[in-house]
Parts: C-alpha cells; structure tokens; sequence
C-alpha cells in the first residue's frame, strides 16, 4: 500500500478482525435477545448461553475429544483412501482411451448418484464403527479427485511429453516425471473440496447411525431434543472443518511451491 | 544453388563429411483430416541432409510445415513415405542422437531449473549426484549458475530459454533440432542468445537443424539455408551456402555487404512464397 493511501485510514484499512467480531456478537446478542423475550421459542431454537455452557463442559471434562479424534480419523482416512484411488484411477483411465471409453457411464452414473443413500448400505456392510463412515466418505472424495485428474492428465502439455520422451523417457519414466506430479498437481488444486467433503461424509455418516464421533453427539441431543447441545455440536463442527481448512491451505502453500500465485513478482 | 559448396564448407578440419549427420529422404507427411475424405499433406517429398559439424537453417513461410521436418528427425513422427537416416542408419522409433530444443515452453513447472537441467541424465541412469555436478556445470555455461533453484515460473522467458538450451545440450547430442526456439524473446535477449548459440556450437560442432521464419536469424547463424515453399506439399526450393567468416557476432554481421547481398538473394527466392502463405492463411 503505497504512502498516500496511508494519510487516508478508511474502514477498509482496519485489520478485518476488527470488523469480524462485532459481527458475530452481535449475531450471537440477537439470538440472545429474540430467544429471551420468547420471539422465537427457545424449545427450537435453544440458549446461546446454555449453548457456550455445554462447549465449556465438553472441553473442560475432555469429553468431547474422542468424539473429535473419531470424526478426525475418519476424515482423514476417507481423504486419504479416496485421494489415492482416483489419483489411480483417474490416471488409469486418462492413460487408456478403450477402458475409458468402456467405464465412461458406469463412472458418469456413480457420480450422478446421490452418495448418501448409500450409508445404510455401507452401515450394513462395515457396522457402526468407522469404516462405514469412511467408506461414505471415500465415495465423494473419489470422483472429485478422479475428475480433476482425468481432466488434468488428458491435458497435459503435448510438449512437455515430446520433450520428455526426446530426452530419453521411456514409458514408465514419462508415467513418474511428467504424468504423476501432473497429476498430483490435480489432486492438490483440488484438495479444499475434498477435504471437505471427506469431513462431510464423516459427519453424515456418523449421523445415520453411529456410537462415537461429534455427529453422534448431535444425533443423541436431537433424540431427545436437547437443542442447545445439537447446537453446540454444530459449532464444534464449523470450527473445525475451519481449522481444516486452514492447515490444507498450508500444506497447498508447501506442496505447490512451483505453482505460480496470481500476480506474483520477484527480484531477480 | 550452391550446394556443391555447401559441401566444401561442411568439411571441418579438412575432412569431408562424407556420411550426414541427418539426411531426410523424399519424406512426406499427410495428416489425415479429422472429418471426412482426404487428409493435409503438410510435406512433400523433401530432401534435405545435415553434414556432420553442420549448422543448417530452414526458413519458409508461417505454417508450411517446418515443425514438422523437425519431429520427423526427432522420431516424434513417422512420415507417411520416405525415410530418414541418423549418421547412414534408416531412424526407427526415437532419434537417439537428437536433441530438440522447442518452440514452446517445455520446462517441466513442477521441477527446478536444475532438476530440469539434469532430468535427460535421470532418465539415463546417472547417479544423482554426478548428474547434479553437470547440471550445475551446465547452468554455469547458460549463464544460470546461481539461478539452478529457481521454478520457471520464477524465471523470465530467456532464462527458461537458457535452461532449456543447457537440458537438450546436457544429454551431448550428436545433433541439434531446434524449432524458432528463442522467437519469444525481444530482440536484444535474442541476439545474446544466438551469439552464446554460436559460442557453445563452435567449441564443440554438432550438426544443427535450426528452423525459423527469420531470415536474418538464419543467415547470421548457419552455414546453409534451406527455404521452403508455402504449404501444403511443402517443399525445398532453394538451398544458399553462407560463406560469412566465422565467428561472426550476429548483431555485427547484419551490418556487412555480404549479408545484404545473401538477404537480398534468399529474400528474392522466399518472397513469392511468403505472400502465397500470407494468402493461405487468409482463406483459412
């Protein structure tokens, strides 16, 4: 920001959180105030401070932490199980025109299927421990990371793989220096969204029927309309797929050094 | 046309060449056409040879079909008819000899200068370490000796240039392929780079097939120019031996009578071609 501009301190240049909080305060005092004088009906929609008493119970007893940890686990291993198999897949694919040609709407049909209706199934399958929620998980990370791979391979650079292959790459070479980091790339510019929907698939899939994780504790409020925990539930939630979301941005920052940022300029 | 010259001006140290280093041999190339009948016969019945030590350059008219000669000898492309010899032997699959140095940007993005630099030896086998050691020693000479960390996308256009000129000279190839490789470049960077060009070819000759729509560039930098005819079908139409002393510096020998009279010459044979491109490219 140049000096002139400093002269002038508008509403813009105040560091954002300045303006955050207030937002969310006065959020929070209006639930407060339409809830205490009875405009909305507490019995739906619940207590803000009752809400904040049943997060301070949560953390302070530590009660809540396994709960996380279970959600925590299953997202990361949906991510992870999900990430691979269409990185696999994507390229397998991307790489043999007959296959894909075979596979294109088995995998257009799977992908226009709403994936919930398949927790019960994966609930019958793999009980109500984790792996049901995994696997629910699994099958929305996959086309994510499959189509963005599929894409990315079938548009890599015609000169990049001539230039490879004059330097002497054989097949399989070509497949590790050109098409996997390419590909890589892929599933890394797509890692907020899967990530996300890895979260989303724990927590859904913890919803429809489970015996830990942070979507069981709002599925046991809810059956006994304890709004405020339910509540309180959704809050741990938010904060932590924003937590998330953060430490993906940094692991994004470290994994695409080589990628160039938008109007990045640099003194040589 | 010359070409008997030519010949006499190829045989470096007294020794004629009597094999070439690459020879193309009434070579065509049809594409077939996306839709329907027929096909585009981008080249036809071309001939052409580079001597062995040899520094050719092909000049012809926007979209005649010059990239394609070039993946011809670099065994990128098969051609339709015709053959192709590396050092007397009829080429099968990819030209092992050949290092290509292309129009576009070729850098891998994700590697760093060096690591492109040295990834033709990775993919020989060289040992890492070894390999990292000539890399360096090849950026020195590029003039991107403390610039080996860098990402393409940190580096300007001629910097991406060197580092691709020190990836395909890494590999010591018999023969150079090079496709208007600095054509993106301003005209200051570009002059520097034809004359380390010159530098690093004549310290150790190798056979050079030099492609370019710049007449000037082809006559500063070669001992044969090649014109070609506007496409389709394109083929040679005129062969000019440059008997220019060497070593020139390319932003001084413009300035000499016997390049004006070489221009003059070559620009007579190209100039008919030039505009039936020109109005090619308009009916497209």
């Amino acid at each position: 920001m140049s000096r002139a501009n400093k002269n002038r301190r508008g509403i813009a240049d105040l560091p954002s959180a300045v303006l955050q909080i207030p937002i969310v305060c006065s959020l929070i005092g209006l639930w407060y105030g339409l809830t205490e004088t009875d405009i909305l009906p507490k019995f739906f929609f619940g207590e803000p401070f009752k809400v904040f008493g049943v997060l301070w119970h949560w953390f302070t007893s530590g009660e809540i932490f396994p709960h996380l940890g279970v959600t925590l686990v299953e997202t990361v291993l949906a991510f992870v199980v999900g990430a691979v198999l269409g990185l696999v897949i994507g390229l397998w694919l991307a790489l043999n025109p007959t296959a894909s040609r075979l596979a294109d709407p088995y995998i257009k049909a799977a992908n226009a299927m709403p994936r919930v209706v398949l927790a019960p199934i994966f609930a019958v399958w793999f009980g109500l421990g984790i792996w049901s929620k995994v696997a629910l998980g699994v099958t929305l990370v996959f086309f994510i990371v499959f189509f963005n791979v599929y894409q990315g391979i079938r548009e890599v650079s015609p000169v990049l793989l001539a230039n490879a292959r004059v330097l002497g790459a054989n097949a399989r070479q070509l497949l590790r220096t050109v098409y996997l980091p390419s590909a890589t790339s892929w599933v890394f510019s797509s890692l907020h969204t899967s990530v996300g929907m890895a979260f989303v698939g724990a927590v859904v899939g913890e919803y429809l029927g489970s015996a830990r994780g942070v979507g069981y504790l709002i599925l046991q409020a809810e059956g006994v309309f304890d709004i405020n925990t339910v509540f309180a539930g959704m809050l741990v939630l938010t904060a932590f797929a924003l937590v998330l979301d953060q430490a993906v941005g940094v692991v994004e920052k470290r994994l695409l050094v080589w990628r160039p940022t938008h109007g990045e300029t640099e003194k040589l | 046309m010359n070409t008997q010259t030519s010949a006499a001006a190829v045989a470096v140290a007294g020794v004629a060449a009597a094999v070439p280093g690459l020879a193309l041999e009434n070579v065509t190339c049809t594409f077939r056409a996306a839709a329907g009948k027929g096909g585009y016969t981008a080249v036809k019945d071309v001939n052409l040879t580079v001597g062995a030590g040899e520094f050719v350059s092909v000049v012809g008219p926007t979209g005649c079909g010059k990239s394609t000669l070039l993946n011809v000898s670099a065994g990128l492309l098969e051609p339709s008819s015709g053959t192709v010899k590396v050092f007397g032997e009829p080429l099968v699959g990819m030209n092992r000899h050949a290092g290509y140095m292309f129009q576009a940007e070729s850098l891998m993005p994700w590697r760093t200068a060096l690591d492109n630099v040295i990834v033709g030896l990775e993919f020989r086998g060289v040992a890492r370490n070894e390999a990292v050691a000539r890399g360096q020693d090849w950026l020195q000479r590029v003039g991107l000796g403390s610039h080996g960390h860098r990402y393409p996308h940190q580096m300007s256009g001629g910097m991406r240039k060197r580092a691709a000129l020190a990836q395909t000279l890494i590999m010591d190839p018999k023969i150079i392929l090079m496709d208007e490789p600095f054509s993106a470049l301003d005209i200051q960077t570009r002059q520097l780079m034809e004359n380390e060009l010159l530098d690093i070819w004549s310290a150790d000759r190798k056979s050079v097939l030099f492609i370019t729509h710049d007449l000037e560039e082809a006559i500063s930098l070669s001992d044969r120019v090649i014109v070609l005819s506007a496409g389709p079908g394109t083929h040679p139409i005129g062969e000019f031996a440059i008997d220019l002393p060497r070593p020139r510096d390319v932003s001084e020998v413009r300035l000499t009578p016997e390049f004006v009279r070489l221009h003059d010459e070559i620009w007579h044979t190209m100039k008919e071609e030039v505009l039936k491109g020109y109005v090619q490219s308009q009916q497209k």
